[in-house]
């Protein structure tokens, strides 16, 4: 078997680290400039050098969600996305949801219908939930059910997650 | 992830200039495969070249009556497009098939087309694979093979296209626009993926310099009567073990004209002349969609662990084209097959 890792790996050392480019992004609100290099995610920029650590690595490939933000009012998944590409974007996270100290009403909506267990998810779900409600697509339980199948919960909480999500489509309709 | 550059396209011209100069380069738009491809190591870019920014996200209506979509419309604004919700509600509900909303909220309609197969030697470079490291072998063939195809492999690679939005464009017959250092080309969707045959590190016949500008859908989109039918492992977010586009040109009970495409099924969208000509002219029935069926299927071949997929496939034409044909189409929320 060949160990195609080990044959490419030359490549690596041949290119040099590139110097490192100035973005802005507007988090939840505040202007924040930072340096990233060109292959720190979205992810990470958040997390390792903006501090705001509720936005979740869970499978760091796009498959469980829990990365989810809103980028431009858009939901999505932070760890596949350059920081660098997003220059100049509004991001919100899951601390920028409650406003003036009060929870978001899906935040609110989570804890009444106890939507959560481990609650390493609900980050990501609560932004993915933001983002449905905004895009205005889903009405009944299996649209619901449908369009938030981008994010995992290894507890199981779905039953309850649909059921907070639709309080919240109601206290906002 | 190795080390690597990263510049911007100020136009369509200045992003082929930048890719024919560096051989290393790849271009980058929504970055939903490429960048897990490259957390994976499988590929290996030295520099970026971002096009997200470029004004190729407009659908237009072209003069002969169809649409024309910019390459880096996201896929989730192509399936919620008035137009495509009317007049192509076929490939809308392809689209909605595919990944999650968010994936589809940063995945660009070119992307679409040039995604990677999913297929697990590929992505696992502790082993050989012919697409990913030409000549080192297929370790799918007598290895775990549930996902891969059952028409036109080879011998070389029996890996399958992962796109759901694809099937739709082949049976909607649409065709490809891409820009080049010489000449644009408008390639025909069914010349743009290729079988694997000895060369399965080629996935299209898109040329390394050249860019997807649009893809044009032709007038006709069998808006009445088709159905998008995605069978899978779980009932979302998950890849087709088989997808079937029916679309059928219905006159009473008669079939003046029909389309048929499959996923899952093949290193390309599976389109077959033959199986939509025998649906001409006969009586929309379980007798024909069969028959259709069989045509489509005639040189399937299943591996150890995938032979399932020809009765499959074969219950879902028949299933598929039976929702067409009763202009009730699969619902992509609502997950009972009727």
């Amino acid at each position: 078997m060949t160990l195609a890792r080990t044959a490419a790996s030359p490549v690596a050392e041949a290119i040099p680290t590139p110097d490192k480019i100035r973005i802005v992004l507007t988090v939840n609100g505040v202007e924040r400039q930072l340096e990233v290099a060109p292959w720190t995610t979205l992810l990470d920029a958040l997390r390792d050098r903006l501090d705001l650590t509720g936005t979740k690595k869970g499978c760091d490939h796009g498959q469980c969600g829990a990365c989810t933000v809103l980028v431009d009012g858009r939901r999505i998944n932070s760890c596949l996305t350059l920081a660098v590409m997003k220059d100049g974007a509004e991001v919100t996270t899951v601390e920028g949801l409650a406003t003036d100290g009060a929870l978001h009403p899906l935040q609110q909506a989570f804890i009444d219908h106890d939507a959560f267990q481990c609650g390493y998810c609900t980050p990501g779900q609560l932004c993915s939930a933001a983002g449905l409600i905004a895009e205005g697509k889903a009405r009944t339980a299996d649209e619901i059910r449908e369009l938030m199948s981008g994010n995992i919960c290894r507890c199981g909480a779905y039953p309850n997650i649909v059921a907070a999500i639709k309080q919240a489509m109601g206290a906002r309709s | 992830m190795i080390n690597f550059q990263y510049a911007r396209a100020n136009d369509v011209a200045d992003a082929v200039r930048q890719i024919a100069a560096d051989p290393t380069a790849k271009f980058i738009a929504g970055g939903t495969n490429l960048i897990d491809l490259m957390k994976e190591d499988v590929e290996r870019p030295t520099r970026l070249i971002d096009i997200s920014r470029l004004p190729l996200k407009s659908v237009e209506e072209t003069a002969g009556g169809g649409l024309r979509i910019g390459a880096l419309v996201p896929n989730s604004d192509l399936a919620y497009h008035p137009l495509i919700e009317r007049r192509y509600p076929l490939l809308a509900s392809a689209i909605l098939a595919g990944a999650s909303q968010q994936l589809r909220n940063m995945a660009s309609t070119g992307g679409n087309l040039l995604q990677r197969t999913r297929c697990y030697y590929f992505y696992d470079t502790a082993t050989p694979c012919n697409k990913r490291e030409p000549g080192s072998g297929c370790p799918a063939i007598p290895g775990i093979n549930r996902m891969h195809a059952i028409l036109g492999a080879s011998e070389a690679c029996i890996a399958t296209h992962p796109s759901d939005m694809c099937v739709a464009l082949a049976a909607l017959a649409a065709t490809v626009h891409v820009t080049g250092p010489a000449r644009d080309r408008a390639i025909a969707f069914a010349d743009f993926h290729r079988l694997p045959g000895n060369t399965p590190h080629l996935d299209t016949n898109l040329h390394a310099n050249e860019i997807v500008t649009a893809i044009e859908l032709p007038a006709k989109g069998f808006a009445a009567n088709y159905s998008y039918l995605k069978i899978r492992d779980r009932l979302s977010y998950a890849f087709a073990l088989v997808s079937i586009a029916a679309a059928l040109e219905l006159d009473g009970d008669m079939i003046k004209d029909a389309r048929l495409a499959l996923g899952g099924v093949a290193h390309k969208p599976w389109r077959d002349a033959a199986a939509e000509a025998t649906l001409r002219g006969k009586v929309a029935n379980r007798t024909t969609f069969a028959q259709a069926a069989d045509l489509l299927l005639r040189e399937a071949k299943g591996y150890a662990h995938n032979t399932f997929k020809i009765d499959l496939a074969r219950r879902g034409i028949v299933r598929a084209l039976t929702q067409a044909a009763q202009g009730t189409p699969q619902s992509q929320s609502v997950k009972k097959i009727v």
